[in-house]
């Protein structure tokens, strides 16, 4: 990438961040209630609780959570995906099933984690695992079945037939929707995440959404937590999910580059 | 008029046929649900090494007919035959070029390429090779790296003809591969087919559909023509003028025109 490019890349973000922060600041002033400190005091609650390393602790512990809970979930998801696609019959008997999975609110999972798998960070786990691999299923079968017909035609008549087809053609086609719901079950993994962490206050587990819990007096700190857990989720889906997306639609002639 | 054409082409030398079709009738299930017959008892063969195209008005089934004898549909009567054997599916031996080039988007032209050789059980080494070859043949070499999109829509049809030929299919298949270029594409993607059939000395079959009299003539050393729907076949035309043939050529203008002639007489109703 060019600097200019970067720059187009970088800058409009950054400028609605910096606009909020303004927005923020105004509003705190006026308000002048220790429930809305400024960005100012936030900032130095934010360094020390870098500098005492709760923070990073908490941050650390969280993501290691998010990468498992995303990782199965991706992994369970995409297969269940793959296998409803291509079965007619299980698509039609278990999508459904999935489908109201996807519109459960995740919330709703913590007492029976909590039940089966006492106040733990398995508990927490699970709820992010339930919150986030029916939108990986329910992508999955989307865009395998809206993979144009003429790619499966031209396949066949080249000799692909079976798992062959699926592995050289029909996934590959279906990759950029495969990613949109990549994108989506992480959003939704970082959601229930927070949620259950938040909720499930397991002895001695630390996380991001553990830290809330206990900072309830102390607002700046909450804010400087909210902050953290705010950029983690913003920077993975627009630097991670957002630029590999962009870069599998440009490969394949799917985003317009003006230049 | 039919007399006419005969007087241009020779008595032709009997071949073994290669593809078949026998009382083929083909139907289609419009969106409103109801079933047209496209084509009706249509019985033919294209024999071992010869070109033929099969001409006829939009909607006579002729695509169809093609479909089947790719294997990527099943007949609503009859058979289709490949080198003796009813044909129940697709297989690399019958290679197709569709109207659209059916490029796949994530792969370079190149590896589109090299993916047709893989999917027949070429190796690594080997594959890279053939894929060079073919490119080269159709004059692709500076754009193998590039991406489908990346082309103009002549090249990606070029590159499609690589990608069938590069199996060295014993039948090529043609859905109106030309149907959606502009002029000149059209005319060296002829050009380019016409030297692949050449260059294969009679051993490749090939079986072309269209809709453009100019272009089965300039092609084929037998134009079967359709009616309008329900097709079926009316008239045969052998066309053995010198090759290769140019548009150009005054031989062909001629045939094109007497042919033209034919398929208005046969489709108005």
């Amino acid at each position: 990438m060019t600097p200019r490019r970067i720059v187009r890349e970088v800058a409009p973000p950054l400028v609605g961040m910096a606009g909020a922060v303004v927005v923020w600041a105004i509003v705190a002033a006026i308000a002048d209630s220790p429930s809305l400190p400024s960005p100012a005091t936030v900032w130095s609650a934010l360094l020390d609780g870098l500098g005492d390393g709760s923070l990073a602790e908490a941050t650390v512990l969280t993501l290691i959570r998010l990468a498992f809970s995303f990782a199965v979930a991706v992994v369970l998801g995409t297969s269940l995906g793959m296998a409803l696609a291509l079965n007619e019959f299980a698509r039609r008997s278990i999508r459904p099933l999935v489908v109201a999975l996807q519109i459960t609110p995740f919330v709703a999972w913590v007492p029976l984690a909590v039940i089966w798998f006492g106040v733990t960070e398995r508990a927490v786990v699970f709820v992010a695992i339930v919150g986030s691999f029916p939108a990986m299923t329910l992508a999955t079968i989307q865009a395998i079945r809206q993979v144009p017909p003429l790619y499966r035609r031209a396949g066949r008549t080249l000799g692909a037939e079976g798992w062959t087809l699926y592995r050289e053609v029909v996934f590959p086609a279906a990759m950029p929707g495969v990613m949109a719901g990549l994108q989506q079950a992480w959003g939704f993994a970082w959601k229930a995440l927070m949620a259950g962490e938040l909720i499930v206050a397991a002895a001695g587990a630390t996380g991001l959404g553990h830290l809330l819990a206990r900072q309830r007096a102390d607002v700046p700190a909450l804010l400087a937590t909210l902050a953290v857990i705010l950029v983690i989720g913003v920077a993975a889906d627009y630097l991670l999910f957002g630029l590999l997306d962009r870069r599998i639609r440009r490969r394949r002639g799917l985003v317009l580059d003006i230049v | 008029m039919a007399d006419r054409v005969a007087r241009l082409v020779e008595l032709p030398t009997p071949r073994v046929p290669k593809l078949e079709v026998r009382d083929l009738t083909v139907s289609r299930r419009q969106s409103s649900g109801e079933v047209v017959t496209a084509a009706r008892d249509v019985s033919f063969q294209v024999g071992v090494g010869e070109f033929v195209c099969l001409i006829g008005p939009s909607g006579c089934g002729k695509t169809s007919i093609l479909n089947v004898l790719a294997g990527l549909d099943t007949p609503a009567a009859g058979a289709a035959f490949v080198g003796g054997a009813p044909i129940t599916g697709p297989g690399p031996e019958r290679a197709v070029l569709f109207q659209e080039p059916a490029l796949f988007p994530w792969l370079s032209v190149r590896a589109n390429v090299e993916l047709a050789l893989k999917l027949v059980g070429v190796g690594a080494a080997e594959r890279a090779e053939r894929a060079a070859t073919w490119l080269a043949n159709v004059g692709l070499t500076a754009e193998a790296d590039a991406q489908p999109h990346e082309l103009s829509a002549g090249m990606r049809q070029r590159a499609a003809l690589a990608r069938a030929l590069a199996c060295e299919p014993a039948v090529l298949l043609g859905d109106e591969p030309f149907g959606a270029l502009d002029a000149q594409a059209r005319e060296l993607l002829q050009d380019e087919v016409q030297r692949a059939w050449m260059r294969s000395e009679g051993s490749s079959t090939y079986l072309f559909v269209t809709h453009n009299v100019r272009e089965a003539v300039l092609l084929a050393d037998r134009v079967l023509v359709m009616s309008a729907r329900p097709g079926r076949l009316v008239e045969e035309v052998r066309i053995q003028a010198p090759r290769p043939r140019g548009l150009d050529d005054a031989l062909v203008a001629r045939v094109v025109t007497e042919v033209h002639d034919l398929l208005m007489g046969e489709v108005t109703p």
